[in-house]
């Protein structure tokens, strides 16, 4: 345990202080703008960066801890110095993973050097590889993908004309923590009308260095682009740090289409409060698919904002709540403009006294007629004492448009059960069958390697939860 | 080894705190189709499911001997793994889980291992040809959307792939029209072989046209109150069952 303390996390220093700097970092716990210049410095980013994570720092001061949905009254957020620092699983050894997701890591069948990444050692080896491998066949394209740092010095203007001008520093409260202390994460520009016929995957990339916390993804899909992005923490990630703050802009132009898929597997002591929102243009379209797995607590609303004549969302998520955890997910879809269309299909399962609570919007504007919208939340739940909850707020200011709602909440019946296993299907794959079931539509939408984990880990998550 | 099926012995049962078996007797041997009449109420679908172990029917007295075994000690799946089969009244629908990928899991769970892709699907379709079901339904999910008839239907072919030891058919006429119970009827005749058995329980003797069984059981009250052979039937078809109900008193 000793390995673990956070005062020796903290002695490590932010990002790999100096030694005389250390001190600092012991006895001033608050995050003070010392402490973000350092940040800054480190990564020689220009003045307008460190400008606006000074902003950022500001405004983060000023505002609450929000009330609302989660009870976040044990993050300690006067100690946030505790979470700005390097990310301590580097420095983990693989003996210091807890055994469950140890366990869950030898289930899933991850690849020896993906392990490795996880426990710190080798990790930008096996990320460079897969990271060069695909640039070479974009570059040709024209396509940009790299890590927001690199992405920072070498594409400067097109960092400062999107960042953070979707998710505004002001807009609550960890978004402010995103914007003075966001390290990593990726960045990817698509030229006019060039489709990227593969999906790009971030899965190693997110396991390297000081990439894991309040990394920022940007994406921009110009006029007549496609991409579709896997955001890789698909992996139950160990980390002694237990907030997690990203933010993810996306971008996408008139005739653009972008499908962005992550299944999110936090570690249990994580307090995973993601900001995700995509701004779409004329004829464009985004799709999320969105799994949320792991984390104590959960604060995620991926948002569309249709603002282009005959823009259209599509959000498939699911959310997976077991023994003490708290899930607080679900979208919003706002429509700006005439003939846009949106498609919510929100599944949620919450078992051993977990509680999934899908918290949704819809608003469609007195100036978006003619827009159809339908929003569908389903949630199992597998036991008498877990927890289901359902709010879907719609919003709508014009009499020309088509809204359906549809939410159903349930258990999974007894006879269905006997059902299965009249047919010789033991009752732990009996329940495995129907609640993969339940998630198959969801399923169907990812990647094959995702929905075989998303099957693995529902697996697991069963795994001695039958009486 | 006798080619002994099963033997019920003094079967009582009650669901919540009712009595509804009052002590069946019944034995049964390879090679045999038994059907198992009785007016509503009378506890024939109690008797299927008290066999196939629903955890909703406790088991208060008696024994059942099934392939040499202590059945009511077995848990649901073992009693299938060990050759019990039951046709369900009300089969349940199973979202996201097609016909196929539960009929090979069972499949799988049965033998100990996956059935081959290729004539796991020939012995598939040669059942589906046979019940005139379209191979369509192979890919769609177990049992939603399903017609009363399609279900049913979607029963005997389980029963026809799982090839178990003895088979149950819990009303399984019930909802079907006239073609359906023939292509339903004649298919599990066919599957009736020296080497399992049948119970069909039913309340409509019409299905005799086109299954034969060698004994005809009456079920009153929660007691076999006759047992005999077609003529039996024939007897119930005539005057109803009015005349057991007077006898079980």
């Amino acid at each position: 345990m000793a390995k673990k303390t956070y005062i020796e996390d903290v002695d490590r220093g932010v990002y790999d202080i100096v030694n005389e700097e250390r001190h600092v970092f012991k006895t001033d716990k608050g995050l003070t703008e010392e402490i973000i210049r350092q940040i800054s410095a480190e990564k020689n980013e220009p003045q307008w960066m460190l400008d606006h994570r000074l902003k950022s720092l500001a405004i983060y001061h000023s505002k609450p801890v929000p009330t609302w949905g989660a009870d976040l009254s044990e993050l300690d957020v006067e100690n946030i110095v505790h979470y700005v620092k390097p990310d301590a699983k580097l420095s983990t050894s693989w003996d210091d993973v807890p055994e469950d997701i140890k366990m869950t890591f030898e289930r899933l069948g991850i690849p020896e050097a993906e392990r490795k990444s996880l426990a710190g050692v080798g990790a930008q080896y096996d990320s460079e590889v897969v990271y060069h491998s695909m640039r070479e066949d974009l570059v040709a394209l024209g396509v940009i993908y790299t890590d927001m740092d690199s992405a920072l010095k070498n594409h400067e203007a097109l960092v400062k004309e999107y960042f953070m001008k979707l998710i505004t520093p002001k807009d609550h409260k960890f978004a402010a923590l995103h914007g003075a202390v966001w390290s990593g994460g990726s960045f990817v520009y698509v030229p006019k009308g060039i489709h990227v016929d593969f999906p790009l995957q971030s899965y190693f990339r997110l396991n390297a260095k000081g990439a894991g916390q309040f990394e920022h993804t940007l994406i921009i899909v110009e006029e007549g682009a496609s991409l579709h992005f896997i955001e890789g923490c698909s992996a139950p990630k160990y980390s002694v740090q237990n907030l997690h703050a990203g933010a993810v802009e996306l971008y996408i132009k008139d005739e653009a289409k972008l499908r962005y898929s992550t299944i999110e597997n936090w570690s249990r002591n994580m307090y995973n409060l993601n900001t995700k929102r995509s701004i779409v243009g004329k004829n464009g379209k985004i799709e999320w698919v969105s799994g949320s797995f792991g984390s104590k607590v959960s604060m995620l609303y991926p948002m569309s904002i249709l603002k282009g004549e005959g823009a259209s969302s599509e959000f498939t998520g699911i959310t997976f709540a077991a023994k003490g955890q708290y899930l607080d997910t679900g979208t919003k879809v706002v429509h700006l403009a005439p003939n846009t269309t949106s498609i919510v299909n929100s599944k949620s399962i919450s078992k051993d006294g977990g509680h999934a609570f899908y918290r949704g919007l819809l608003r469609v504007t007195k100036d978006a007629i003619h827009s159809k919208a339908t929003v569908n939340c389903e949630s199992l739940m597998l036991d008498s004492f877990s927890r289901s909850d359902t709010l879907p707020t719609i919003e709508i200011m014009n009499n020309q448009s088509d809204i359906g709602h549809e939410a159903k909440i349930g258990r999974i019946s007894d006879e269905t059960i006997f059902y299965l296993m009249s047919r010789g299907i033991p009752e732990a794959e009996a329940k495995a069958m129907i609640v993969r079931g339940f998630v198959e539509p969801i399923t169907k939408e990812l990647p094959l390697e995702y929905a075989v984990e998303l099957n693995n880990l529902i697996s697991l998550e069963l795994e001695g939860t039958i009486g | 080894m006798s080619n002994k099926i099963i033997s019920i012995n003094q079967l009582t049962s009650m669901v919540e705190d009712k009595p509804i078996l009052k002590g069946i007797n019944l034995e049964i041997s390879a090679g045999e189709i038994h059907v198992i009449m009785g007016p509503n109420g009378a506890g024939k679908s109690t008797l299927a499911n008290v066999l196939m172990g629903h955890p909703a029917h406790k088991v208060t007295g008696g024994a059942v001997d099934f392939m040499g075994k202590d059945l009511l000690s077995m848990k649901v799946d073992e009693r299938a793994k060990a050759g019990l089969f039951m046709s369900f009244q009300y089969p349940q629908e199973v979202p996201g889980v097609t016909v196929e990928n539960f009929l090979r899991t069972a499949k799988k769970e049965l033998c100990g291992i996956m059935p081959s892709v290729t004539l796991f699907q020939k012995d598939l379709k040669k059942h589906m040809q046979q019940l005139n079901m379209d191979e369509k339904y192979l890919t769609r999910y177990l049992n939603q959307g399903f017609s009363g008839g399609e279900k049913k239907k979607n029963e005997i072919l389980q029963m026809a792939v799982l090839a178990p030891k003895l088979a149950i058919l819990d009303e399984t006429d019930s909802g079907l029209d006239i073609d359906a119970i023939r292509e339903v009827y004649e298919t599990v005749q066919k599957l009736a072989s020296e080497k399992n058995a049948i119970i069909v329980i039913t309340h409509y003797s019409k299905i005799l046209e086109y299954i034969k069984p060698d004994f005809v059981h009456v079920l009153v009250d929660g007691k076999i109150v006759e047992s005999g052979d077609l003529r039996l039937a024939e007897k119930i078809e005539e005057s109803g069952y009015d005349h057991f109900k007077t006898e079980a008193l």
